[in-house]
């Protein structure tokens, strides 16, 4: 049997990179549903579970995948599931129940163009907006977005840590390009991979109030059959978890889920920065898109334009300090992803008129080209 | 006052009172109606099953049913309408030492659930399922559940049900499940043992415990709450071992009840184990 950490150097694809990076962080349940181009993080996850003491399991669909994830999650397991588009909208009323009952697990997206069954074998990134918002109700959530498999590996293991920190569902918006792309992968040795694991809770049993924060706005989590005889529930609760559907108890839980991560944004926000120093022209982008990006930047400043990259390794909470302390100093914002505009949205929201922003995107099917980005930056400046 | 009811001091104490949160007393259900005697035969039946108490989870859907999770002093969950038995299926995989009680309402379990029913009971998880079933949708006031008679009077089938029901026993033993049986809330003693029986017993086990709910469907369909519990008494027959398929529920005959099929087979987790860990 091979070990957890399968430290040296692979070429893998993104989707293989994401599930070595889930068992690296401890990842022990997989409850999952096949969908292109996520099946193949389930297959390898089957495949290596049950050689380090863990267990998958394919559900009868994403439904019943996301509610084992809960589950397992709860018994006390780092738990997991990957799935696409029509997957991922199937999950979002318990994604709501994970939030709400401060759950942690990680959901990975590799994004397909959408809606609907669309284009199963093609990549899109337009999801953004769905993870932000695709459950019902008020609430914030952690959503990352690796830019290639050896940033999927690193960014599954910090999904799980995160999302162990603040109790909390922590998605993964990859996409097709990036799941079923093969490049160089590094693992380090145990030693230099940083695991975090939920916060368990000490003292007298009787006096544990599982939702009330204690360290990163979170309360401690026992597991089922740690004897403390935890409630759970998604309906509206108080710091005993207990129900209670008043205004105030709804401002409270609501405000604590949201704030958690509101508080914490310097440690969960990470983006990258490309000659930002002197950029005039900022782009802004994630997952593949950020390769696009990256190369549109030296093709610009090639042809004496003064672009930069801020690239997106968090996408929500969203950066938006970071732009607006951009806003109304640079000449301009360009927004590339593989939609209408999503995240683009929110850049012009933070630009607050001071910066014009613009949208090089579409609906999905292949990559953005670096040239086309470059163009509209001539046609816009 | 009841056998039941001890008197320590002043105080009463109930032969359950450890088994339920008493700050979340009273309860939500309606007087007349037969969940909480379905939930008292249950926490009964885990009590006097020996099981360590921390090592029993109890796992509910939504529906008045589904509100069991949150009056019992276990370790338990109040999930999403019909998740009750996946999110069930992860707690207990994840920790196969953990008895896990699924505790949920018909239409939780068999309309919008019941995709996750047949599955689990195929693969064989060890979970035990009761199911309250009172023909309806109670919590959202009395529509028509997947289990409602043909004909019944519901606020979505005015005029009658024109669909059939499910014959939960049929689907259950269909499914592949180790331990079926069906009781009343009437047959309390019966129930127990019953609940008691699939709790030690390896392999997804499921248990239908007809219930009243006297408010929403009993009120439509005229039948008084007494009513309900004289047809429980007169209209049934035990018929331990009977073939799934003479379990229709139909107002023209007798309803059977008793246990049809306690089986024993692998489950899930065991041939897991014995295909993808042999050596250990
Ligand atoms: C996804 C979703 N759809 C609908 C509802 C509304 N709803 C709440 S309880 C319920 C039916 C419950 O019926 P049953 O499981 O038979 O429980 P009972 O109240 O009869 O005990 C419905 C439809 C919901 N909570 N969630
Ligand atoms: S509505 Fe019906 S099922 Fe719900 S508590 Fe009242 S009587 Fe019971
Ligand atoms: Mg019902």
């Amino acid at each position: 049997m091979k070990p957890a950490l399968l430290t040296g150097k692979h070429y893998i694809t993104g989707d293989v990179a994401c599930a070595e990076g889930a068992l690296a962080a401890g990842c022990r349940f997989f409850g999952g549903y096949p969908i292109t181009p996520a099946t193949e993080i389930a297959e390898h996850m089957a495949e290596r579970l049950p050689g380090v003491g863990g267990l998958f399991i394919q559900m009868e669909d994403e439904i019943a995948a996301m509610a084992s994830v809960l589950g397992a999650s709860w018994a006390g397991k780092k738990s997991m599931t990957a799935t696409s588009g029509p997957g991922f909208s199937l999950m979002m009323e318990n994604i709501g129940l994970g939030v709400s009952t401060e759950t942690p697990c990680v959901v990975v997206n590799v994004q397909r163009g959408g809606p609907s069954t669309g284009l199963p074998t093609q990549v899109a990134q337009g999801d953004m907006m769905q993870a932000r918002w695709g459950s019902h109700g008020h609430y914030a959530i952690i959503a990352l977005s690796p830019s290639s498999p050896q940033e999927l590996f690193y960014q599954t293991i910090r999904a799980f840590n995160l999302s162990e920190k603040y109790r909390t569902p922590v998605l993964i918006m990859t996409d097709e390009v990036i799941g079923h792309m093969s490049e160089r992968v590094e693992i380090p040795e145990a030693g230099k991979i940083e695991v975090f694991s939920r916060n368990k809770p000490r003292g007298r049993r009787d006096r544990f109030r599982l939702f009330s924060p204690v360290e990163n706005g979170v309360a401690p989590m026992p597991a089922a059959g740690d004897g403390y005889r935890i409630h759970v529930t998604g309906l509206t609760h108080d710091e005993r978890g207990y129900p209670d559907l008043t205004v105030d108890a709804q401002a409270n839980m609501v405000g604590r889920i949201v704030g958690k991560i509101q508080n914490h944004l310097d440690d969960i926000i990470q983006t990258e920065s490309y000659r930002m120093q002197d950029a005039e022209i900022v782009l802004i982008s994630y997952g593949v898109s950020g390769r696009t990006a990256l190369a549109a930047v030296d093709m610009a400043r090639s042809q004496g334009i003064k672009a930069g990259l801020l690239r997106l390794l968090t996408v929500w909470p969203f950066p938006e300090a970071m732009i607006r302390s951009l806003a109304g100093r640079v000449k301009g914002f360009v927004t590339v992803e593989i939609n209408l505009g999503q995240i683009h949205l929110e850049v012009e929201r933070c630009a607050a008129g001071r910066t014009p922003a613009f949208l090089v995107g579409h609906a999905g099917g292949t990559l953005i080209s670096p040239q086309r980005v470059v163009e509209r930056i001539k046609e816009a400046f | 006052m009841a056998d039941h009811l001890k008197k320590a001091g002043n105080k009463q104490v109930h032969p359950l009172d450890d088994m339920v949160r008493r700050d979340r007393m009273p309860h939500i259900w309606c007087p007349g109606c037969g969940i909480g005697t379905v939930f008292s035969a249950c926490l009964t039946a885990i009590k006097s099953s020996g099981i360590d108490l921390d090592k029993v989870v109890m796992v509910s859907g939504i529906g008045c049913s589904g509100r069991a999770a949150g009056y019992t002093n276990l370790d338990s969950f109040h999930t999403t309408h019909g998740r009750a038995i996946p999110f069930a299926t992860g707690v207990k995989l994840a920790n196969p030492e953990l008895k896990v009680i699924v505790f949920s309402g018909d239409g939780d379990l068999f309309a919008i659930g019941g995709n996750h029913f047949i599955h689990a009971a195929r693969r064989n998880i060890d979970i035990t399922v009761v199911c309250v079933n009172n023909l309806n949708y109670g919590m959202t006031g009395g529509q028509a559940a997947a289990t409602t008679p043909e004909g019944s009077l519901t606020t979505t089938t005015p005029l009658g049900n024109p669909e059939r029901p499910f014959n939960l026993p049929l689907l259950a033993y269909a499914a592949g499940a180790a331990y079926v049986a069906r009781w009343t809330m009437l047959h309390i003693q019966d129930l127990t043992e019953s609940i008691k029986e699939a709790m030690v017993k390896p392999g997804f086990a499921f248990i239908e415990a007809l219930s009243p709910c006297p408010v929403n469907y009993g009120r439509r369909n005229k039948e008084k709450p007494l009513d309900t519990l004289t047809m429980y008494r007169d209209k049934t027959i035990i018929k331990n071992g009977a073939s799934p398929l003479e379990l229709d529920v139909d107002s023209r005959k007798s309803i059977i009840l008793g246990k049809f099929v306690d089986i024993q087979k692998p489950t899930f987790f065991e041939l897991y184990e014995k295909i993808y860990r042999p050596a250990e």
